[in-house]
């Protein structure tokens, strides 16, 4: 008995599915976050900030795994196991630098004075926000190592694409979240 | 994906194209104990998992509110009950006026979220989805089990909260700042506080992994022919709730992240200009408007997930029992529909008198008046479908048509409120704590006993005690009313809410003899709530068995499966779908399953 069967294979995998509609859940919780921080950034008292370079550097990261991700897909589907296991590889690695840069960059702005305490502003408001993108993307690399351990250890061969398939639109997802993220702050702070 | 394999936990066996495709054989797998009752992975075990946890909250819950009753009722007594269960909170047998704040936070806390929403959605939807659309499980089984399992994590910091030094939270179940974020504002306020927002957040989590997978079996897993327009509504109801939850509770998670920081890393999204016991605290700019808006968006929408689960069931309940299709089967989809988009967009009445600008409070009005136009289409299509039924009155129905009754005296009184210069008024009183029990509160439990009479012989292959049942139901109706309609009166007077002794107005003295009546209601209420305890776990080993496939004559799928369903639920394939799910009393017929083909000389209307 297969998930899908015969009759329904025409539409979306029940897996893909349920990512897009975990997409949805995850787009209303920035969502709540980002309309908070307008309706707070015209009240009083607040502090606005200046970005810190590494996040360009970081945002050049991320693009460049969406492009790997994707690549690793188009391998997977070719069935070139090794090209597959390489480009994997090379998100996750991607990947972590993202969340690395990311750290950085709330050192810098940390020592530039943003802290927690005291009146609120936009830096607090940045913390939460890109602290919590830099969770999902944590998620997804964990999950792309889990794919990258299965492609060398699995004992089953595996030949669907769904889970890789799954996997990269996350990331796709995560990418763009921060890309969002990333204008928002720009325009509105 | 091997759906074999995913009942089974090894998701990595993987078949390339379909093979042995519908010849299931209802699993010859050895199961542990542990596999079988606790990390289980079978929708039909989780349901009963759910079930179970939500009945112990609800006695825990519902003795507070009896505890706290008592001093209401006789707020000059002493009891020395109260002491030997609160100890220091209750010294010399009467509640601290601290710790009343921190029994109705956790009473609302628990029923909310932990009875009415996982208790009643985690069990019928997990009940129901797999067998009324035909599917051998959810789409993730294994999503389903941790679903269960945040629960009871979220439930474990919960109940630890109420053993700690200060106590647990006790800024209401809606948790405003700057109470709930400031420590030094109350007992409460320090680590219970802390320990209801982790316990929230693992409950969304919850909540998030169970909405995703009902949504995606809804959509992807119905068997041949069970299109949309055919699912009972009991499934589109779940439907609609799973959608609000998943759309609804992340906003919560965002509103309750950054009062954590507030309350441990000194942001100030929150706080303003506060002073507290002659201390200036530093934060500055913050709104405690804002938590209100981040919590009434999920707050609203939560009031409907409690209550549409009830609603699908008291439409499938009512249609069986009448030997009747439901009234305009169309109507009541299109009206979850609208519930479901307003829902979205009222949850600023909840803020009228809080600092809302008047101007957009008039948008509001509007759109929460709104509201009653799809409720009415639905209590118009419930009473058609009973009017001249051919009414079975099992315990079900009784409920079933409880709820009916609740939902429209609560109903009303919403009217009265969603107008916000009445709300000047009413706000914060015991009006408004009158309007959501009856409406919600009691209204969803009758929907959730309703489900529980009717299913109990699918969940538990035996019937529940009858006579019981009907005592149940009669003291619980009569005695909802006698507790909750005079509450109106004193929210009309101005008596406010969540205050422990009233005693200083002179003018509310007229009142302490209801307060007295409505104590001892809810002793009788409670106790009678423990006999149906009894009769619940009692039924389970000693029941009546039962003996017949469809014990109540129903169309849809559920009832074709083996009277114990094992793992996979139907032993052969799983059954194709030719009609929808409220063919009674057709063509001369008591009803016509949703497995029978149309005949050819049938009546066209189906
Ligand atoms: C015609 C339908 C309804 C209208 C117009 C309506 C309107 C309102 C308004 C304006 C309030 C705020 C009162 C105040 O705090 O001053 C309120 C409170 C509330 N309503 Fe309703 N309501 C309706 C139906 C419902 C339903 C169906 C439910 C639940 C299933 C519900 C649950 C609640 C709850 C839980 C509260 C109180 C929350 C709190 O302050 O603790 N209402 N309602
Ligand atoms: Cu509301």
């Amino acid at each position: 008995m297969d998930i899908v069967s015969t009759q329904q294979q025409k539409k979306i995998h029940p897996h893909k599915f349920t990512l897009w509609v975990a997409i949805g859940s995850i787009v209303m919780m920035f969502a709540g976050l980002t309309s908070a921080y307008i309706v707070k950034s015209s009240q009083a008292a607040w502090r606005e900030i200046k970005m810190p370079t590494t996040f360009w550097y970081s945002t050049a990261v991320i693009l460049l795994s969406s492009l790997t991700v994707q690549w690793a897909v188009r391998s997977f589907k070719e069935r070139e196991m090794k090209r597959y296991r390489l480009l994997i590889g090379f998100t996750v690695v991607l990947g972590s630098l993202f969340v690395i840069l990311q750290w950085i960059g709330f050192n810098q702005l940390w020592d530039s004075g943003v802290q927690f305490k005291g009146s609120s502003g936009a830096g607090q408001f940045l913390y939460v926000i890109a602290g919590l993108h830099a969770l999902h993307v944590i998620g997804g690399v964990i999950a792309l190592l889990v794919m990258f351990m299965k492609a060398f250890f699995g004992k089953n061969k595996n030949y669907s694409s769904i889970p890789v398939e799954v996997a990269s639109t996350y990331w796709h997802f995560v990418d763009i979240l921060w890309i969002y993220l990333l204008v928002f702050f720009i325009w509105i702070g | 994906m091997s759906n074999e394999a995913n009942l089974h936990g090894h998701t990595e066996v993987v078949t390339t194209h379909p093979v042995h495709h519908d010849e299931h054989h209802v699993h010859h797998h050895k199961e542990t104990f542990v596999t079988k009752y606790i990390f289980s992975q079978d929708h039909k075990m989780i349901a009963r998992q759910f079930l179970i946890t939500g009945i112990i909250w609800a006695i825990i819950g519902g003795l507070f509110s009896v505890l706290f009753r008592l001093q209401l009722g006789y707020p000059e007594q002493s009891f020395p009950i109260l002491e030997t269960f609160f100890g220091r909170w209750a010294a010399g047998g009467k509640i601290v006026p601290e710790f009343y704040y921190a029994l109705v936070t956790m009473h609302g806390t628990i029923l909310v979220f932990f009875v009415l929403t996982a208790g009643l959605s985690g069990t019928f939807a997990n009940l129901l989805i797999p067998f009324q659309i035909g599917a051998r499980d959810m789409a993730s089984p294994f999503l389903n089990m941790l679903s269960y399992w945040f629960f009871f994590l979220a439930s474990i910091v919960m109940m630890s909260s109420l053993f700690i030094e200060t106590g647990p939270a006790a800024g209401g179940w809606t948790m405003y700042p700057p109470l709930s974020a400031v420590r030094q504002a109350s007992l409460g306020s320090k680590l219970g506080s802390d320990l209801w927002l982790v316990s929230m957040a693992l409950f969304i989590v919850s909540s998030l992994l169970g909405g995703l997978n009902y949504i995606s079996t809804i959509l992807n897993m119905r068997t041949k022919g069970m299109s949309m327009t055919r699912m009972p509504l009991t499934m589109w109801a779940i439907f609609f709730t799973a959608v609000l939850g998943v759309l609804s509770f992340p906003v919560l998670l965002s509103g309750a992240i950054l009062l954590l920081f507030d309350r441990n890393l000194g942001t100030s999204f929150y706080l303003s200009d506060i002073v507290v016991n002659g201390e200036i605290l530093s934060n500055e700019g913050g709104s405690a408007i804002l938590y209100q808006h981040l919590f009434w968006f999920l707050g609203h929408p939560e009031v409907y997930i409690i209550l549409l689960p009830a609603m699908g069931m008291v439409s499938e309940i009512l249609s069986v029992n009448s030997r009747k299709p439901i009234f305009g089967y169309m109507a009541m989809v299109g009206s979850l529909f609208a519930i479901c988009i307003l829902a979205f967009l009222v949850w600023a009445h909840h803020m009228f008198v809080t600092g809302l600008n008047p101007f957009l409070g008039a948008f509001f009005v509007l759109l929460t008046l709104l509201i009653a136009v799809p409720s009415a289409i639905k209590v118009f299509n419930w009473l058609t479908t009973l009017w001249r039924g051919n009414i079975r009155f099992t315990p079900a129905t009784l409920f079933a048509i409880g709820f009916v009754s609740l939902f429209i005296s609560g109903g009303l009184t919403g009217i009265f409120l969603g107008n916000s210069t009445i709300d000047i008024h009413l706000h914060d009183t015991m009006f408004v704590v009158a309007h959501f029990h009856i409406v919600m509160g009691v209204a969803s439990f009758f929907g959730m006993f309703a489900g529980v009479y009717h299913w109990f012989p699918k969940m538990f292959a035996r019937y529940l005690n009858n006579t019981l049942g009907y005592i149940h139901f009669w003291v619980t109706i009569i005695g909802s009313y006698l507790i909750f309609w005079p509450m109106h009166y004193q929210g009309l007077a101005g008596i406010p809410r969540r205050y422990l002794d009233k005693r200083a107005w002179a003018s509310f003295n007229q009142f302490a003899d209801l307060d007295k009546m409505i104590t001892v209601v809810s002793i009788i209420v409670f106790a009678v709530q423990l006999m149906f305890v009894f009769n619940f776990f009692y039924s389970i080993f000693k029941g009546r068995k039962v003996r017949t496939q469809n014990p109540w004559k129903a169309n849809t799928l559920e009832w074709t499966t083996p009277i114990v369903a094992g793992h996979g639920n139907w032993e052969g394939e799983i059954p194709e779908v030719h009609r929808w799910a409220y063919d009674y009393g057709k063509d001369g017929r008591d009803f016509i399953p949703q497995t029978e083909p149309i005949g050819e000389n049938e009546s066209k209307d189906h």
